[in-house]
């Protein structure tokens, strides 16, 4: 019971931050409503049991990533968004298609299978599972190769970040200098 | 006791949040945060997955996808910096052109 309390709890506070980040028109509003979201999130991954996804999910996205992205609204000093005019047509129809959809969905996830039925097992401290060596034993054994080849990845990510952010002139400049 | 499709529905919702979000806004950094918000409805669901049949390796796949956020973040931030150098907006509509 008192499970499912906290799940509410953190459940409305992250669709709400959600629905904000849609309705706010300043970007900076929407960041700050995303990372209501992910500390919600943390949340619900600690009633899951993963306590190291929890704390990742704090350090590195509503940490590290969202800081990105506040850095680069405030670099760029962007304003209020301007809105466009959307067609009629996708006004009539996509609103009731959602709808429909939406509902569809739950209807059959709550209702008409196996998995609407089952429920998760709830955790107590200390009785977590998912703890941290667990993980590192996986991701370091049978996940060894997809962990390096993303070390690649993220040294990629940073020399196209560099390149992509430094001025025109400042590359043309390198290239006179090595060649 | 939660039933896991609580956390599917939930996660559901986050998804769909970020497919209006892409679909409606006009700035092209709340575009990009709907993305991540996309990504993180979809963690909840491998975690949530994760706990039900307790496989450690949903949980490690949420590693993958955070990295990859991260990647995608430094990346893609750079690019609206770039492309705000040349064109001076983050207006969706006034990025058309491919060349300058």
């Amino acid at each position: 019971m008192f499970h499912l309390i906290l799940f509410l709890f953190f459940g409305v506070i992250c669709v709400a931050g959600a629905v904000n980040l849609l309705v706010q028109s300043h970007p900076i509003n929407s960041a700050l409503s995303l990372i209501v979201v992910m500390a919600s999130l943390a949340g619900e991954y600690l009633l899951l049991g993963a306590e190291f996804v929890a704390a990742v999910q704090v350090i590195v996205y509503a940490g590290a990533i969202m800081v990105l992205f506040l850095i680069t609204i405030m670099l760029l000093n962007a304003g209020k968004e301007e809105r466009s005019k959307g067609s009629r047509v996708a006004t009539l129809i996509g609103v009731p298609g959602v709808i429909i959809g939406a509902v569809l969905v739950a209807w059959t996830l709550i209702g008409r299978s196996s998995i609407g039925r089952s429920t998760t097992q709830s955790v107590s401290i200390g009785a977590l599972w998912g703890a941290p060596q667990d993980i590192a034993r996986l991701l370091f054994h049978e996940f060894l190769l997809p962990f390096e080849v993303t070390s690649v990845l993220i040294l990629i990510a940073i020399m196209g970040a560099v390149v992509l952010t430094s001025k025109p002139e400042a590359v043309a400049r390198g290239q006179r200098k090595d060649g | 006791m939660v039933p896991l499709s609580y956390y599917l529905v939930l996660g559901g919702i986050l998804f769909v949040c970020g497919v209006l979000g892409f679909l409606i806004k006009r700035n092209i950094i709340t575009i990009f945060m709907s993305i991540e918000l996309m990504l993180n409805g979809v963690n909840l669901s491998f975690v949530a997955y994760a706990a039900q049949w307790h496989a450690l390796s949903g949980q490690v796949f949420v590693f993958f996808v955070m990295v990859v956020a991260a990647a995608e973040a430094a990346v893609g931030l750079a690019i609206i910096i770039a492309v705000y150098r040349t064109r001076e907006t983050l207006n969706v509509d006034q990025v058309n052109l491919l060349k300058l």
